[in-house]
């Protein structure tokens, strides 16, 4: 079969119960505002239409591309139902989607769901909201702002995603931070590439063939201003705190007293064990990685304001 | 072409099967939260839970080679867990060194691995116990007796009845796509292009697709609205539980929290 489980979903036993306890309680509230707004903007069309398309990005799954050396490509389709139906309908596709996923085919688990459904579903609707509306903002009604927010709404939501499950299973316990957060980072960033070229390859076919569903404000009315700004903290405080956390590793520092270099312990220490595990991703990648999804944060902040102050001047 | 192999609903006449999906359901997810609370280093814990777990497995007749097969999707995940070994602090069990390079194993890191790992092996067995004794109307009962919104239930009960009609069509589609790619032995010469180029195939495969949902959405929302759908599903009430399951649960749940007790107490 080509259902293949991707490495963002975390089984159970992974994460502790309290980190658990919390991501459902977070969840939850994010699904019952979803409730309220989807029905409020989709009416009775709502149930088929959202049956329907979750069962869509469940099948998309299952279409993938190779990339290299026996890797493929397939999508998760966060950023392509935020985009198709809205933030609000987008955030119970996906918690579906999670959950049979869980409940069914066992990829992910059921304490962990509410895990899952935070980072699949609230983190990257959300991301990809905000990503994609800013750059459709900024192209001002020329059609390269669909392609281009597609693409960078489906990298973004992959990455920032990742980075949330690195610091859950660092807060839990299970996987140091230092390595947890350069690894996830690192993978997903190359991931998020084949997710951003299908999104992209996906909206330009339905560009061609039903330009309405992406011009005309698609199925659901008004901006979420809320959704917007969720996406755009997100983003931030996870690109800013991941990195933060992996830099204050605490089982590194009994490594090096154990060897006692401490006094060495300024630089070369922090390369000892992702260098070891992980052939090929260094700390340096990692501080590349977040220098650019921060630089990328800035530019992009800095670009909507000249965009906003434009526009209402 | 049909793709109800995914289903992992197997049909059969057991205990198992018989028992009441709300108390299967309640019950898996209790045994999973012990599992998850049972701290690190209990051993004699994990060997019970694991041994009911077995036993239940047993019970239902799947097969245990079925369920071990399937419980190995969740082994991937456990490399995440690997650097826990060396970075735990606490006594050492061993430790080797090249070059400038030292990692030592500590003990406790070892015992948290294996905890994590054995807990993670054990909660997925559960979860494909439910899943294969249980179909997935019965599972959708359950999730609405525990107050899950219908709303969302109802999601879930649509997008199980569409997923294998969607997934034959992705199967049509990936099948088309290999019918029109060539594909040749000489060497050198690779097929397909860029992989931008294969991104964009994998992409416009993908937006038929997600076309062709909406418009089915759309007949179906007609279909239904000439059934008479007004928004709200309706569904039969549930029969209440029978005094047998009721027992079996509330024992089960005492026994729970009595291994609970004991491995916190003596373990933590």
């Amino acid at each position: 079969m080509h259902y293949a489980p991707l490495p963002m979903h975390i089984p159970d036993g992974f994460l502790s119960v309290p980190v658990s306890l919390i991501m459902w309680i977070v969840s939850l509230v994010a699904i019952a505002v979803a409730i309220r707004h989807a029905g409020r903007e989709l009416g009775e069309r709502q149930v088929p239409l959202m049956g329907v398309l979750a069962a869509a990005i469940f099948a998309g799954q299952m279409l993938n591309f190779s990339v290299a050396g026996g890797t493929s490509g397939h999508l998760m389709g966060a950023a392509i139902a935020t985009i198709l139906i809205g933030p609000w309908a987008a955030v119970l596709v996906l918690t579906t989607v999670v959950g049979v996923q869980a409940l069914i085919f066992q990829d992910g688990g059921l304490l962990a769901m509410g895990s899952n459904i935070f980072n699949m579903g609230v983190i990257g609707v959300a991301v990809s909201y905000f990503v994609y509306q800013s750059v459709r903002k900024i192209a001002g009604g020329r059609s390269w702002g669909i392609f281009a927010g597609g693409f960078l709404a489906a990298w973004f939501s992959i990455v920032i995603a990742s980075l949330a499950v690195a610091l859950q299973l660092a807060v839990s316990g299970t996987s140091p931070a230092n390595i947890a957060v350069p690894t996830m980072a690192g993978i997903h960033a190359l991931i998020g590439i084949g997710e951003g070229l299908i999104t992209l390859g996906a909206m330009s076919f339905i560009y061609a063939s039903r330009r309405d569903l992406l011009v005309s404000g698609q199925t659901h009315t008004g901006s979420n201003l809320s959704v917007w700004v969720v996406g755009l903290l997100a983003a931030i405080a996870l690109a800013v705190f991941a990195p933060l956390a992996s830099i204050h590793p605490d089982g590194l520092e009994w490594v090096a007293e154990q060897k006692g270099f401490l006094d060495l312990a300024k630089n070369p220490v922090y390369k000892v064990i992702p260098d070891y595990l992980f052939p090929g991703i260094s700390n340096e990648a990692l501080a590349t990685i977040i220098a650019g999804v921060i630089g990328a944060l800035l530019v992009f902040g800095v670009v909507i304001g000249i965009a906003f102050a434009r526009r209402r001047s | 072409m049909h793709i109800h192999f995914l289903d992992p609903f197997r049909e059969s006449d057991s205990p198992v099967h018989r028992l009441d999906p709300r108390v299967k359901f309640i019950l898996a997810v209790a045994f999973i939260f012990t599992a998850a609370l049972t701290p690190a280093g209990a051993w004699p814990v994990y060997l019970l839970l694991l041994s009911l777990v077995l036993s239940v497995e047993l019970l239902c007749g799947l097969g245990i080679g079925y369920v071990l097969k399937r419980s190995m999707l969740a082994l991937p995940f456990v490399l995440a867990a690997i650097p826990l070994v060396f970075t735990l602090p606490g006594e050492p069990l061993f430790s080797f060194s090249t070059g400038s390079l030292s990692l030592t194993i500590s003990q406790p890191g070892v015992e948290r691995f294996l905890s994590i790992a054995l807990k993670s092996w054990i909660s997925v067995q559960a979860a494909i116990v439910l899943a294969s004794t249980t179909s997935f109307p019965d599972l959708l009962a359950a999730m609405r007796s525990v107050k899950i919104p219908s709303l969302l239930v109802s999601i879930f009960g649509l997008m199980w009845r569409y997923l294998f009609v969607l997934a034959d069509e992705a199967l049509r589609l990936l099948r088309a796509r290999q019918a029109r790619s060539g594909q040749t032995d000489r060497p050198g010469l690779k097929p397909g292009g860029s992989i931008t180029w294969r991104g964009r195939v994998a992409g416009g495969m993908a937006g038929s697709l997600f076309l062709r949902a909406f418009e089915r959405s759309d007949r179906i929302y007609m279909a239904m609205l000439a059934r008479g759908y007004d928004g709200e599903l309706r569904t039969s009430p549930l029969p209440p539980i029978q005094s047998g399951s009721r027992l079996l649960l509330y024992a089960s749940l005492v026994l729970f929290i009595l291994l609970l007790a004991a491995a916190v107490l003596f373990w933590s």
